[in-house]
């Protein structure tokens, strides 16, 4: 063991040691007193002393694949090295291959098996439907197959009005 | 919707909340459990991410649906920006907010039941934090009433969810279900009889963290300690209550052996810890917050003991918290200087326990709980 231990986000010499054992894998985090404050080991609620075992653990020399970046927030990996966190939802589709070998040190399964927001779920199939009816009924106005118009916007009616019940619940 | 009042931190602290008024023997070693989920919308950057005008959009539309749902009928409701540094603190102090949400930017907002038993931070590192704290060991109603609340603004707000990693959160450890569960423990025959890193140790490696009471190292916090699970993807909330709930019991059932053992081993020195504590909150004039946390501890394990009465508790388990910084400083309408506040806490202390009959030694009962 090196030493003394410095801090594994600054330089200066670690003070604070913290030791985890996750699915039996030792995790080690060493920090400064600074740092450990400022990165809310101090926090009471639980969730920033995992937080820093997944800075730990992101090695900073692994090459990062630069050109990745996320469409929705413009988020890169190289922003997730520095900040340990990412830009929103559709960054975990977009990097999932940086994500994914992270998660078994991380959790306990790679798998979801809890709630389920079924309502959330609800709307966004009954939105992603409306949107590809509206593409349906541009699609069949434009080579003049007015049959398929016509179903087309009779279904897109009904999905409407499911889309108001649903508001009005 | 709207509240007719204007919410603010003295109407808060006047009204009895979950924590400080629902002290019993029931709540001898579990103080209070506390259930936590991140929650994030979809189509919205995450709060650490977002610009400004992004965070102040956010935290418009789900301040409106928090208020709405039925437990917070007649909350409060604040944006971290309109409170002053003192009035956050005691806002951490209670923990109703992250000291990460009392320091966060613009945007940044809690909503909090009436009675103190949910809070819902906004724009602290997901765009949802939803927090409810019960006293006692109660996982399982904890998880009920905050599956409740979530069902609840799920009708209303668009979560971001992958049938694979569960709820997105803006951190990776996170993700799943997005839930920290976790019990408020106060362990004094553990830490008297230093067997805290051993529990620490074990309770690792069953994949649960524990922790001082507001973070900082073991001793000078009360002997009160939160243990909480690491993990929140790849097992379902009841999966991972269940698996917490007997760590916390077997806690819980060490905690009690080592009270029967430092008894039968040598009562006389226990005692002598608790009588001089009792001495001490009445008669002194200098009280910094880490001894007065100590103190408190040793009565409350007397009252566990059959030292004091029962009635005592909740004064004990009140002074825990308004004993700290924030508080006392608000009291008395200002910051101090540490050393001024050690003698107001001293004062505060000594009129509070001044009416508290003599320890009575003669026959407790054993283990408390
Ligand atoms: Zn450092
Ligand atoms: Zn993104």
């Amino acid at each position: 063991m090196p030493s003394p231990l410095k801090c594994d986000l600054c330089a200066k010499p670690a003070t604070v040691h913290l030791t985890q054992i996750v699915n039996n894998k030792v995790h080690k985090v060493d920090l400064c007193e600074a740092c450990a404050q400022a990165k809310g080991v101090t926090d009471p609620s639980g969730f920033s002393l995992a937080d820093l075992l997944l800075k730990a653990s992101l090695n900073p020399e692994t090459p990062a694949a630069p050109g990745v970046r996320c469409e929705q927030c413009g988020f890169t990996p190289v922003d997730f090295k520095k900040l340990g966190r990412f830009g929103c939802p559709a960054c975990y589709d977009t990097f999932r291959s940086l994500v994914e070998p992270m998660l078994e040190n991380m959790h306990n399964g790679v798998a979801h098996t809890g709630k389920v927001p079924t309502r959330s779920l609800e709307r966004k199939t009954l939105y992603d439907r409306l949107t590809k009816l509206e593409l349906d009924l541009t699609e069949a106005i434009r080579t003049e197959r007015y049959e398929d118009a016509a179903r087309a916007r009779d279904e897109i009616n009904q999905v409407k009005q499911a889309f108001n019940a649903d508001a009005q619940r | 919707m709207p509240n007719a009042e204007i919410p603010n931190i003295s109407s808060l602290l006047g009204t009895p909340s979950e924590l400080t008024d629902s002290g019993s023997a029931k709540t001898a070693i579990v103080l209070m459990t506390r259930v936590r989920l991140a929650r994030n919308l979809s189509g919205y950057h995450f709060p650490g991410w977002a610009k400004p005008e992004e965070r102040e959009r956010v935290l418009a539309s789900c301040r409106a649906s928090v208020a709405a749902t039925a437990p917070m009928r007649r909350c409060f409701n604040f944006a971290v920006a309109d409170l002053s540094d003192l009035e956050r603190q005691i806002l951490v102090e209670r923990h109703l907010i992250s000291r990460e949400l009392s320091s966060a930017k613009e945007g940044a907002g809690v909503v909090i039941s009436r009675d103190q038993a949910f809070s819902v931070m906004l724009n602290e590192e997901d765009h949802l934090r939803i927090q409810v704290l019960r006293a006692g060991f109660n996982l399982k109603k904890a998880w009920s009433a905050i599956n409740d609340l979530d069902s609840q603004l799920e009708e209303h707000l668009d979560y971001a969810f992958s049938t694979t990693l569960g709820y997105l959160t803006a951190c990776p450890t996170n993700l799943g279900t997005a839930m920290r569960a976790s019990a408020m423990m106060h362990l004094p025959a553990l830490v008297i009889s230093n067997q805290m890193e051993k529990v620490v140790r074990a309770v690792n490696q069953l994949g649960m963290v524990v922790r001082g009471l507001f973070g900082e190292g073991s001793d000078a916090s009360g002997s009160i300690f939160q243990i909480s699970n690491q993990t929140t993807l790849g097992e379902s909330e009841d999966e991972i209550i269940k698996r917490l709930g007997s760590v916390l019991q077997s806690i819980v059932e060490h905690e009690l052996n080592a009270r029967e053992k430092l008894l039968e081993a040598d009562s006389g020195k226990l005692y002598d810890k608790i009588g001089r504590a009792y001495g001490i909150l009445q008669n002194s004039h200098l009280l910094s917050s880490s001894e007065a946390m100590n103190l408190l501890s040793l009565l409350r394990l007397g009252i566990d003991l059959g030292v004091f009465p029962e009635a005592n508790r909740s004064l004990v388990d009140r002074m825990l918290i308004e004993a700290q910084p924030g508080h006392l400083q608000y009291a008395q309408k200002g910051e101090l200087e540490p050393g001024q506040r050690d003698v107001l806490r001293a004062a505060r202390l000594r009129s509070e326990f001044a009416a508290v009959a003599r320890p009575d030694f003669r026959a407790p009962a054993h283990g408390g709980n």
